[in-house]
This record gives C-alpha cells, structure tokens and sequence, in this order.
C-alpha cells in the first residue's frame, strides 16, 4: 500500500515500478559510496553454493571396469543398487564405456528424480562395498567441479592480521551494577540499560534490520546476543556489540544454546513440497571456535512423535533439546524417536554408546536445568502401565522410574537448580468420561529419590500451573474447576515446623484469583501472579514468613512477564500479538510501577542473562548481613541522579516557556491589527469581550516534612 | 465535576460548539439532528430539524441569530437561531463537510467532499443581512486537495482561509483570487478537526496519525506536537489557561477486548507548552469525535461515537490547582 503522499507523487501513473522510462546508471551508487549503510560483509566473501541445474545427479566412481561380454550385466547390477535409495530418472544411468579400449570406463552418472534422493543416493553409495576390490565413491555432480578448483599443490592460506577480542564481560562491570535488556519492535532492536534511578532506559546499542526474527535471543550467561539471518546466525558482544561470529545455516529460523554456551544449534523447518513430507536441517556450531560439528537433515516425521508432533504431523519446536553441561565440558541434544530416544554427545556429537535407548511409547521428555538427567514419560502399551523415568548421561542409567496407571496426560516440571522434579499426571476416572489431577514429586538430591504424591482435595479440581522457587523448596500452584477464577496454593517440600526435608506440606492457599500464570523472582521468596492474556491483573506476594500481598497492579493486556536476573525488577509487557498497547512497563519487585515505554509492532523484552555468581555462599551471607554498609554508596548515587534528572527536566521546561514567550511575543503586533481590524469589519454589531475572569497567580506554601539532624559542631 | 450527559443523538456525534457568549451549546450528529442545549444546565432548548442525512458541522453569526449547518445531504441550511424555523437551503451535489461564516457575517466558506464527477472544493456563497434576500448563488470555487476538506477557519481578516484535508495537508487560499498559497504535509493521516486560539495566532489540528498539533496560523509553522496511541479526533485550546484538551479513541472496529479501558476514550488535558498530559477524564465509551471549550474557559463538552455528549463544568481547584 501507497501512503497518501506517495500515491499524490505517482498520481496518473500506472502502478508499478516505472522500468520504461528509467536508466540503471541513474541510480547506481558510485564505487566506495554506501549511503552510510555499512556492509555486514566486509570480511571474506562466503563461497556462493551454485546450482548447476544438474542437482539431480551422482557421480559413482570406482566401478569395475569390464569387458563388452559382462558389460549388460554389470549394468543391471548398477542399476538395481542404484535404484536402491531413490528412483532413477527415465534413461538416467550412464555407464560409459571407452570406444578405443572396449572397456567400461569405471563411472557412472545417475540422474534421480530429485534433489533430496540424489542427496540422500550420495550418502549410501559413498563407501558403498561391491566387492573386495571394489568400493564404491559417490559425488553429487555439482560438488565435481568445487573438488576440481582445488590446487594440487598445498597453498598456506594467508595469515589473518591479529585483532586483539572485545572484553565480553564488560556489561558486568557496570558501576551502578544495573542489568541489561534487550527490546525487539517494528525493524529496530536495542540493548539498553534498565536505569531506574532516571526513571527510564539508556541505550547501549541499537540498530535497523539487526536480524531478520521478530525475536531477539541472548545465549544463557549472557555472553552473546544472537541475530537470525538467511545466511544463518551471528553472535555478537563486547562493548559495542561487534560480531563475534557467524555460524553458516541457510535459511535459519530458529536456534538454541546449550546452558554452557559452549554449543548452538541453528534450526530450519522446511516446509513440504509436493507430495514430499516436512523436512528439516539442524546444525550444530561450537561457539568459541566457530567448528561446524554436525548437520542433522531429514524427514520430520522421524522426530515427530508424542508432544513433539504437530496437528498437521510435522515436528513441534523444539523437539531437540540440550542438556545441562557435565563438569569436563560436554552437553548432550537429545531427540525422540519413535519408541526411543537419542542423545548425542557434544563436542564430538557421536550417539551415545552408538544406539538410541529404546523407550516404548515415549511422548515427551525434559532434561534436569543442573544435570544431565532428563525425565521421560512412556505412554501406556498393552499391558505395561505408564512410566515416568530419569535416565542419566552419558551412562545411560536408569536412576529412578515410576509406573503410573490409567494416564491421559503427563507434564513436566523442574526446579530451576535441578532440586525437584514435579510430574503433573492428569488420570482417567474409572469412567473414562473424565480426568483427575495429582502430582508426583521426585526429590532428585535424596538418597534414592523419594517420589511424595499430591492429591489436591477437591478432586474436581484442574491445575493448571505450577512454578517451583527458585532456591528453595517450595512450589506454588494454581488450581481450580473454574479456570477463570481459579485457586492459587503454596506447597513446601520441607515441614514448616519442624525444618525436616521430606514430604509435601500444605501452606496457604487463596481463592478466587484471576491469574493465569505463576512467576517467582529468580531469587526466590517474591511471587507474581499474573493474569496474561486476560485481564493484565498483577499481584505480587511476598512469602518470606507468612504470605502477605505486597503489591498489586495492572497491565491491560499483558503478554509476557520477565523478572531480571537480579530479583530487583520485573517486566510486563505487551507484544504484537496484541494489536494495541504494545509496549512495557517496568516495576519494583514488590510491584511499585517504575516507568513504561511504548512501542508499535512490540515484538519482545529480554533480560540478559547473568552468569552464576562467583561469590562463596558465605561471602554471599555476609554480605546481605551488612547490606546497610554497601546500600549507602548506592542510596546516595541514586539520589543525586534523580536531583540531576529533576534539574534536567526545569531546565527543558524552562526552555520550551521561553520559546513558547518569544514567539508569542513576535505575534502580538499583528493580533493587535487582527483586533482592531475584526473591531473595523463588525461595525455596530461589535461587543467588547468581556471581561469576567481574571487569570491570578497566586504563590502557595506548604509544609511537606520536618525533619530534625544533629549538626556536629567541628 | 459531574457531568450532565446529553441524550440528544442516537447515533454518533459530530461536532459539538458552543456559541460566542456561551450560554448555548450546539450539537449535530450523524442521525441528521441539531439540537440547541442551555450550557449552563443542559436542558434542551430546542432542535433543527430538516436535514435528510448526517449533520458534519454548525457554525453561528456573531450575534448568535442565525446557525448555519452542513450536512451529508447535499445542503448547507440557514436556521433562525431563536425559533428554529429554516431560514435558507443551499441545494449542492456533493455532501457538505465544512461550513463557517467570515467575520462580519457577510460571507460564508462551505466544503464540499469529492463525489461522483466532481473534486472537493470550497464554495464561498454571500450571506445576505435580511434572510428573505437570500440567493443561493456560489460566488467562487475553489478546488484541488484530493480526500475531504474537514474544516475551514477564516483568518487575516478574511484575506485567507485555511483548510484541514483527509490527505493530512493544511492547506491557505488566497479568498481574493481563490488560488491555494501554502500547502503543508503536518500530519501523515486524516486531520479530523482543526479549532482556533482566542486572539487568532495560533490553530490546533488533530489528526488519526495519533497526535495533535499547534501551528501558527500565519507561517502553518508547527510549534507543538502532542502524541496519543489512539487516533485522535478533536482538539481544542483553552481560552484562559495554557491548556488542550485531546479526544480520540481507538476506532470502534478496531476494540476487540471487552474492557473499554483498551480504547483510550477518555477526553484528556495536556499542558500547552510542556506538552505533559496532566489530567483526563473518562467516561466515554467510544471514541470521542468532538470536543469544544466553554468561552470562558470553565468548562467543555465532548461528543462521543455512541451518541452521548458530556458536558462538563469544571472544579474550582481547576482554577486553583495551578498550572
């Protein structure tokens, strides 16, 4: 669509782009002029994949050469083994035969009827053993020519000029020890500061088109900030967010780190063409050097099974997923199958023990946010009842497993330091009309993993969310038969009286909330329950020794809730889901409302993650022992900024009244002639405006404290 | 400061003004009524009626005696403002959107929008002193802006005229020659309103581009900028305090929540220099297409897209508050 002045520029032309009467030169830019766009591909120019047009083709070298006598036969064979792993094309295998010594020439080219077949033709035919002397090598046509330019002669490739790295902890230096965000909205993305004390955020970096997502995603400890491309994905830090690297995926959509930031994987769903099945392409980058470890490319109906299959049968996102990192530097991706599942081990991303683990009937899995033990639920088979186990990596144990009957549904829910693992199970009453829930409760640092059953105690009750503390023992759920107004309970897995660990333990419970999801602050202790796509209702709870409400508020329409990572602030915000109110709002963590910035085409906020703190446990005590002490030099930084942004706002004030004043005053001849002109053009109808009010100015003093301060005397 | 609620449309409100000694308020909406209301009480005093099609717009002489309307059936009316009775009709082809009398009443500028074969064009039409001696004939056409020309204010002491367009242009026209002297892109979206300062110097216009603007009615300079997130209909300059009052809302079409809170309907007040919002008033629920101050500056009145008009009176910390 045209705007209103485009459509007068072009008024009476055709539409369309005006080719006719236009020549190229004209708008060329001169050699070396960018318009002050800088190029992202100042470096090395990537090689450029061709296509031939002859993709269709593979290239099968090391074939026997034989005689004109055993020639029809061996053809035969070629093409029964051939055909093996994709249908040739009408007259699509060339077997040469050399004219001047009767001999067949020892190749062939065969044409498949598509790309993906060549590709996957390739890959079994390469190594393929005829026989004892004979095994087979297979290229794609279109790689034939790339394996040509390669020089026999060794080159040294050129040495790279030195470039001493960017500080990639910088951020965390930050003085006034604020945390950063980043927004994506409408084309621009911006990493600012959230700086409270001047009631607004300060830009870090911002820039137009940084990636082609509608989402914005840093890597765990906070380290990279990761951009989606065509070419595939780029990681960027320091302190003026330069490029660290690129990772090559054509046409990536999506990507994950491991917790470690040590790995990524770059997704791509690549949708069905013709008759062909959803497929997909996964690549896995180290990040530190850039190394492309592994490709995974294939059909998705492979993957796709239990929770991890879409309606429409393809995989849902994400259907791979990393484990937390082992002390000596591995992560495990694992994936279903159907009733298996693998996990492959990173760096060297070979499959663990060289086989999948079989797993009748698996739906779903997640691993532990600590450990490398992911829980997996394996739906009922026959006879078998429903499992619930936690199998560890990369021995492959079972550590812990439990039957469960008559299930309909089962979800998973892990304590964010890997404490406790709640298994909601949704059961069929005997019926099958209905569903009950209850939840079982694996205490992952007890000997033998005690699993507690939580029934809640009006059986027709739903729960329909349930977040852990972070650092703590304690989980909150939101439960009822009304979803709209539904019950929020707060559980503790250690006894309130007498401190023992063990069991589950009844603390509070309020009814009648409108909140559809639960939030703990990252430290724990503070909760906020929000209503999100509902009413934008807030409520924040404090539940240190008796649950208090401490806050309340409202963000009409709320999408998203974000704590930072400090536990100090907490982020409501609405994105482009929504069509109006896009934007966020920034507020205490007890709910006091800070500032709220607006944003069409509001697409996210995230915080920037913080990496584990280094301080021991003990200096952690201390220091909130004596936190007065430190506080001071914060409270009093704090408040000299808010002076200064006092001041700066009389003084733009100030300006704005005089400019206001001055240009009034340029206009008061001529109001003066409009008066008397207008006194003029009335003539006898004319009437003095009257006069009945007086605009007074009128100075009033108040007293707003008293406060009392010893002077000491030097 | 309660409101007397005006039940005088059954359908939405078009604009809402008061008349020179503000002791009346006229309103006209899109159920073709104009009605005449006491300021001070809200009682009805009476009504207009004759129109066959929405009323877009109402101005009054100077001395209050006639009301002049243009409405979407082609006609622009005469009305004897003490009895109601219809005093004249201008028969045109197109709907009337814009209509206001020059000062001294000898003269009147009418709008008319793009329709069928014909442009928008502003007509000038004499205004006879005895209504009897009324013609109906068009003096000068002035023609050119594509979309709707919404409003028309007389200024330089009838040297000129300055229109508002649905193409976001604010446009001057020399009256003498009928030839358009300044064209200025100040909004990117409709402007929907355009009111004018007690001394003249100033306009605001307000516009579905989500701000309102103050320029100088000689040089069309922008001097202030005041941005809403919802579009916005009407704007209006206080006459006593450095105030503007802002109504919009978002389009009904587009409210798909229920909480009326999401469509941002309340009339509100910005500082007209600091250009803060300071106050608003909710009450609407729907948008809000028309607001007008009182001539003293002790009240205003807002005319909503559900047929209500508020009426207002302020309190007296008003006054007192302080700017």
């Amino acid at each position: 669509m045209l705007s209103v002045e485009e459509e007068k520029m072009f008024e009476g032309q055709p539409r369309g782009f005006p080719f006719g009467d236009f020549d190229i030169a004209d708008v060329m830019l001169p050699d070396g002029d960018t318009m002050g766009i800088p190029s992202d591909d100042e470096e090395e120019e990537e090689l450029i994949e061709t296509e031939t047009g002859l993709g269709h083709i593979v290239v099968v070298d090391n074939i026997p050469q034989v005689g004109a006598e055993k020639y029809d036969k061996l053809t035969k064979i070629l093409s029964k083994i051939f055909s093996a792993s994709g249908t040739i094309a009408e007259n699509g295998l060339n077997h040469p035969v050399d004219q001047s010594t009767g001999l067949s020439k020892g190749f062939a080219f065969v044409e498949y009827e598509n790309h993906d077949q060549a590709r996957t033709a390739r890959m079994a035919l390469d190594g393929y053993q005829l026989d004892k002397n004979h095994k087979f090598i297979a290229i794609l046509f279109d790689d034939l020519e790339r394996l040509n330019d390669v020089p026999d002669e060794y080159q040294e490739p050129p040495q790279k000029p030195y470039e001493p790295a960017t500080d990639l902890y910088n951020w965390m230096g930050d003085r006034r020890g604020r945390d950063q965000f980043a927004v994506r909205y409408g084309d621009e993305t911006e990493v600012l500061f959230n700086d409270v004390a001047q009631q607004n955020p300060q830009k870090v970096k911002d820039r137009s088109f940084w990636t082609e997502a509608p989402f914005i995603q840093w890597s765990p400890q906070g380290t990279y900030l990761a951009t989606v491309h065509m070419q595939g994905v780029a990681i960027w830090g320091g302190d003026d967010f330069r490029r660290i690297r690129r990772f090559s995926h054509k046409n990536a959509q999506r990507l994950a780190f491991s917790e470690c930031e040590k790995f990524v994987y770059i997704y791509t769903d690549i949708p069905p063409e013709g008759r062909q099945p959803p497929r997909f392409a996964l690549s896995v980058y180290e990040v530190t050097t850039g190394r492309k470890l592994r490709v995974f490319e294939g059909s998705q109906e492979d993957h796709a099974v239990g929770a991890a299959r879409r309606p429409d049968g393809g995989m849902a996102y994400p259907a791979f997923k990393w484990s937390s990192s082992t002390d000596d530097g591995h992560a495990f991706l694992a994936v279903m199958r159907k009733n298996a599942i693998s996990i492959y081990q990173a760096p060297e991303m070979t499959l663990l023990d060289k086989k999948s683990i079989k797993a009748d009937g698996i739906q779903s899995f997640e691993w532990s946010p600590a450990d490398p033990i992911l829980c997996a639920y394996q739906e009922e088979q026959g006879n078998l009842p429903a499992r619930v186990v936690l199998i560890r990596s990369p021995d492959r144990e079972e550590v812990r497993a439990k039957n469960l009957f008559s299930v309909a549904d089962v979800r998973m829910a892990w304590h964010p330091q890997g404490d406790y693992l709640a298994v909601r199970v949704e059961k069929w009453t005997k019926t099958k009309k209905s569903t009950t829930t209850n939840l079982e409760l694996f205490s992952m640092r007890e000997k033998n993993i005690p699993v507690d059953m939580l029934e809640l105690p009006n059986k027709s009750e739903k729960i329909s969310g349930l977040a852990w503390e972070p650092h703590g023992n304690r989980f909150a759920l939101i439960h009822g038969s009304d979803p709209q107004r539904p019950s929020v309970s707060l559980y503790s897995m250690k006894d309130p009286k007498s401190g023992a660990l063990g069991g589950v333990h009844h603390i509070h419970t309020v009814h009648n909330r409108s909140v559809s999801s639960l939030h703990w602050s990252p430290k724990g202790r503070f909760l906020l329950l929000a209503g999100l796509k509902q009413n934008g209702k807030l409520e924040w709870w404090d539940t240190h020794d008796e649950v208090s409400v401490v806050g309340a508020g409202e963000h009409l329409m709320a999408t998203e809730v974000a704590w930072d990572p400090s536990g100090r602030y907490v982020v409501t915000s609405v994105t482009a889901v929504n069509q109006m109110e896009n934007g966020y709002q920034v507020w205490s963590f007890c709910g006091q409302p800070l500032y709220k910035v607006s944003k069409d085409r509001f697409f996210g906020f995230v915080w920037r993650p913080r990496p584990e703190c280094l301080l021991s446990k003990e200096k952690q005590k201390e220091i909130s022992k004596n936190l007065k002490k430190y506080s001071k030099r914060f409270e009093e930084e704090d408040e000299k900024l808010l002076a200064a942004v006092d001041s700066e706002l009389l003084a733009e004030r100030e300006k704005m009244l005089s400019e206001w004043n001055s240009w009034k005053e340029s206009r008061v001849e001529w109001a003066e002639k409009q008066k008397e002109g207008i006194k003029q053009l009335l003539g006898s109808k004319w009437v003095a405006p009257e006069e009945e009010y007086i605009v007074q100015e009128v100075e009033v003093s108040a007293i707003v404290d008293v406060r009392e301060q010893k002077v000491e005397s030097q | 400061m309660r409101p007397y609620i005006l039940q005088g449309h059954t359908r939405p409100l078009n604009q809402v003004s008061f008349t020179r000694e503000g002791d009346f308020l006229i309103t006209c909406g899109k159920d073709s009524n104009v009605n005449l209301w006491w300021a001070d009480n809200g009682e009805r005093a009476g009504t207009f009626n004759g129109h066959n099609g929405a009323v877009w717009t109402t101005d009054t002489t100077y001395d209050t005696s006639v009301l002049m309307t243009g409405a979407g059936d082609s006609t622009v009316r005469l009305w004897d403002i003490t009895n109601g009775d219809e005093l004249f009709k201008f028969q045109f082809h197109e709907p009337c959107r814009a209509v206001k009398f020059n000062v001294g009443d000898t003269m009147a500028a009418i709008s008319t929008d793009p329709f069928m074969d014909s442009v928008s064009a502003i007509r000038l039409v004499k205004i006879a002193d005895d209504s009897s001696e009324q013609s109906g004939e068009v003096l000068a056409s002035m023609t050119g802006p594509r979309g709707r020309i919404t409003r028309i204010l007389w200024t330089d002491l009838n040297k000129t005229l300055i229109s508002t367009s649905e193409d976001g242009c604010v446009r001057r026209w020399d009256v003498e020659t009928g030839k358009m002297i300044q064209e200025e892109q100040v909004h990117k979206a409709t402007i929907g309103d355009m009111q004018m300062s007690v001394g003249g110097t100033h306009i605001i216009t307000a516009s579905a581009d989500q701000s309102a603007k103050i320029l100088d009615s000689q040089t069309l300079q922008e001097l202030k900028t005041f941005s809403s997130q919802v579009p916005i209909n009407s704007a209006a300059l206080s006459p006593t305090h450095d105030h503007v009052l802002i109504g919009g809302g978002q389009e009904a079409s587009k409210v798909t929540t229920t909480s009326d809170k999401a469509g941002h309907f309340e009339a509100r007040f910005f500082h007209k220099i600091y250009k803060d919002e300071f106050a608003n008033v909710s009450g609407h629920f729907g948008p809000i297409n028309t607001v007008a101050f009182t001539p003293d500056g002790t009240g205003f009145a807002s005319g909503g897209e559900e047929g209500y008009v508020r009426l207002h009176h302020f309190d007296a910390d008003y006054f007192t508050g302080g700017n």
